[in-house]
């Protein structure tokens, strides 16, 4: 048994900490680690620095233009990279379709489709939920039906993510009405700009607009945006629900928020002495971070096992629910450790430069929003509920 | 031992909640909070026509001279209606305090407009850190210095009850006119879609005639705290049966697999569990109440915060299971749900947060 990591890993820990101290933009940076409202620039901005490395697809086979990175190497460059303050790779294009059109695609899809998204220069959206399809994802209704060489699609996509930003669209949509709900979907990618796709923002309970409905009517998708084979899509869709498991507990970044609830609870003062001595407020942040280090070793056990071929299965649902239940622990206590500075409420405080007539800096402004925000962890992805189901299904074998 | 409440305050809250069910709508609501002003004059005039603001203002001033428990009744019906208005700053806080220290004239001069609803007054009592408000003795007065925050409403108010400590160490209670030369309001929105300002005060005159009660007064205002904090675990049961009633109402008609996703049993015990907090906050609310003016102080601080500690757990827990049990819906603003939600997280941090007062709780362990 050893815990550590190889003389290799940490020598490329080192190489990646080098990186990010040269190409992280500082702006970025900052943003990150004040918890703020990151931009589409930022995110391309971090896309770029890595691409222009080479460490664009950080999760892909170098077949691909990928860095053939192993999972333990891959776990290593995104938590270091969180730690470090860098932006989240956005993951609908990185993470999410391109292993699909890599595993799936044709040729001509894989040249036109992967290049900009390793370069940054094509920004991809998720559109598999609808208002009537959240956790029964298989009873979706958006339907394509063939014209030709096109498919029509009508329907409703919800809950898109920085859909407003998005050139493209992967959808799953019915295509045999009559077959088992798993049976009649397929897989479809979608020019946003193609007309009949609209979006409608959703505007969430910290004020931010992050989410987007997308509204498809008559939406002319020529036939080489098929992926695979019609009806095939829910095979596709599991795979890639299956997929991006490294970096599902968040490690790095519960570990740069832990860093930064510590910081707050130090220069917070409570009668004379900083809350981070009283008893009270330390045993929470304590029971943190110790479920925060189990939950690391949990997650290295996870990528042993992957690095060994044995296919990582349910446990990545144990990875998604503590660490989805210890990220937003973790902003409640920071919302607790600002005290009544958790009640004000200064959108401004999010952006950049903000410099508002109110003394409070901003960041005894933002925790409150990001804890507003993060209660989203716990429902996306698979909720936590659905999560419970599928260990006690498949791995209590209940 | 008797739970029953009278007729009169029955029909208290009763016509508090015919009220709202009228005139605060969840339409309505939303265009308050979206408004400049953050409040509705006409709101405030209702509960005026109604006595509510007059239910804590002595007889001789023309009140109902009620208390706590008809307060916890009146506010709960207000936390179901998620209610913005200063009620509880002006028409329980301020309207307590000048009621215990204020002088036969200062409660004519203050209290009968503010029952009538032609006046409104918060106690700005609350720092931020290195806010120290000093009261230097000039004379025939005061002058102030220092720093509030979170003052509800001050951008709104006729008077602000001003909390500042003297040479000598005691502390004071005075009264200041927001209009008043030295003082200056940064106002903001605040989470929970009320109003609020930090309240900056540079060499404020205050006259003697001006000053609430004479010597250190800081005793009556924790007693006067106290109940703001008991009528404030009267509002969360409000916010708090609301939240339940919105996911029970969800959960039935919300179909996921074919079924209602409220006849999945990991849902049924979740809505199981929030009912169990929110009868534990309604017993304790009640404590509150028949506690918050006991005049014994360590009764009365053991029990506010017992009190506070169970109510503030139920609204993490009944806030955050609401918002999750409703899914995607539950982190729009769209929904009431998350306006529960917020308004549970701000009283869970108002009148000290559940971590204070089980430190208060505890250290009074071994006392
Ligand atoms: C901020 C945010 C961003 C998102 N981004 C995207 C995106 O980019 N693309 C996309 O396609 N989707 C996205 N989603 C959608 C997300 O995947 C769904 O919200 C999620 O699948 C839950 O579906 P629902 O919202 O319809 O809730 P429902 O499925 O209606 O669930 C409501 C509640 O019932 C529970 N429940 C449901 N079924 C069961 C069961 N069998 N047993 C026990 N409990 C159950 C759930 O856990 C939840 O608590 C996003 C959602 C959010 C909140």
């Amino acid at each position: 048994m050893d815990l550590s990591f190889t003389a290799e890993d940490q020598a490329f820990r080192e190489e990646v900490q080098a990186f990010l101290r040269d190409h992280l933009p500082a702006g970025v940076r900052h943003k990150v680690l004040n918890g703020m409202h990151l931009e589409r620039d930022d995110y391309l901005a971090w896309q770029h620095a890595l691409h222009a490395r080479g460490w664009g697809g950080p999760s892909w086979p170098e077949k691909f233009g990928g860095t053939g990175w192993s999972p333990v190497q891959q776990y290593i460059f995104d938590s270091t990279c969180s730690e470090a303050g860098a932006p989240r790779l956005v993951p609908f294009g990185l993470k999410m379709v391109a292993p699909v059109i890599m595993a799936y695609g044709n040729e001509a899809q894989h040249k036109r489709f992967l290049p900009p998204i390793l370069a940054g220069e094509e920004w991809w959206c998720q559109g598999y939920s609808e208002p009537g399809a959240g956790s029964d994802l298989a009873s979706l209704k958006a339907r394509a039906v063939r014209d030709g060489d096109h498919y029509v699609v009508n329907g409703q996509k919800t809950w898109t993510t920085l859909g407003q930003y998005a050139d493209w669209i992967f959808c799953l949509v019915r295509t045999d009405p009559e077959a088992k709900p798993q049976r009649g979907i397929s897989f479809l990618l979608i020019d946003m700009k193609t007309p009949g796709v609209t979006v409608r923002p959703i505007i969430t309970m910290d004020g931010a607009h992050e989410v987007n409905e997308v509204w498809l009517e008559d939406v002319r998708v020529p036939v080489e945006n098929l992926i695979g084979e019609e009806n095939k899509g829910w095979t596709y869709a599991k795979f890639l629900l299956g997929h991006e498991r490294t970096n599902i507990a968040g490690i790095g970044i519960a570990k740069r928020e832990l860093a930064r609830l510590k910081r707050l609870a130090l220069t917070e003062v409570r009668e004379g002495r900083p809350l981070l001595e009283d008893p009270l407020f330390a045993v929470q942040v304590a029971r943190l971070e110790i479920e925060l280090t189990a939950l690391e070793i949990t997650n290295l056990r996870v990528l042993s096992a992957e690095a060994e071929n044995r296919a990582p299965g349910p446990e990545a649902s144990i990875l998604k629910i503590k660490g989805s239940e210890i990220q937003q622990g973790i902003l409640e206590l920071m919302t607790e450790a600002v005290g009544l500075q958790a009640l004000p409420y200064r959108r401004e405080a999010m952006g950049a430069g903000y410099q508002g007539d109110y003394p409070v800096e901003g960041h005894a402004l933002t925790p409150t929003m990001q804890y507003l925000n993060l209660r989203k962890l716990s429902i996306y992805g698979g909720s936590n509920e659905i999560q419970r189901d599928i260990i006690s299904q498949m791995i209590l074998g209940l | 031992m008797d739970f029953t409440f009278t007729d009169e305050q029955t029909m208290l809250f009763d016509m508090t909640t015919r009220y709202l069910g009228n005139e605060y709508g969840f339409e309505k609501r939303a265009s308050i909070i979206a408004s400049d002003a953050g409040m509705s004059e006409a709101v405030w005039r209702g509960i005026a026509d109604l006595g509510l603001l007059a239910l804590l203002v002595p007889e001789e001033n023309g009140g109902a001279a009620a208390g706590p428990v008809e307060t916890m009744l009146v506010m709960s019906a207000f936390g179901k209606a998620l209610l913005v208005e200063p009620y509880l700053a002006s028409a329980v806080v301020a309207t307590s305090a000048i009621a215990r220290l204020g002088d036969a004239r200062q409660r004519e001069t203050w209290l009968e407009p503010m029952g009538a609803g032609d006046l409104i007054a918060i106690v700005a009592h609350d720092e931020p850190h290195g806010g120290a408000t000093r009261a230097t003795a000039v004379g025939g007065g005061f002058l102030l210095d220092g720093r509030k925050t979170m003052v509800a409403h001050a951008g709104r108010a006729g008077l602000l009850l001003v909390s500042a400590r003297s040479d000598d160490g005691a502390v004071g209670l005075f009264a200041v006119d927001p209009a008043q030369p030295g003082v200056k309001l940064v106002t903001y929105p605040t989470v929970d879609g009320g109003r609020a300002a930090d309240v900056v005060l540079s060499q404020v005159h205050v006259a003697d005639a001006n000053r609430l009660g004479a010597g250190d007064v800081s005793e009556d205002l924790a007693a006067i705290l106290d109940i703001g904090l008991a009528a404030l675990c009267g509002e969360a049961l409000g916010v708090l049966q609301r939240s339940l009633d919105a996911t029970i109402e969800y959960t039935r008609t919300r179909k996921q697999f074919g079924q209602p996703i409220g006849k999945f049993q990991a849902l049924r015990h979740r809505m199981a569990d929030m009912l169990i907090h929110v009868e534990q906050s309604r017993s304790m609310a009640y404590l509150a109440a028949v506690r918050a003016d006991e005049a014994d102080v360590a009764v009365r601080e053991r029990a506010l915060s017992a009190a506070k500690v169970v109510v503030g757990e139920a609204c993490r827990f009944v806030g955050q299971q609401a918002v999750q049990l409703h899914g995607g819906m539950g982190v729009t603003d769209e929904l009431d749900v998350s306006h529960c939600f917020k308004r549970l997280f701000a009283i869970e941090k108002t009148f000290g947060s559940t971590r204070e007062h089980l430190s208060r709780f505890s250290r009074a362990l071994v006392a």
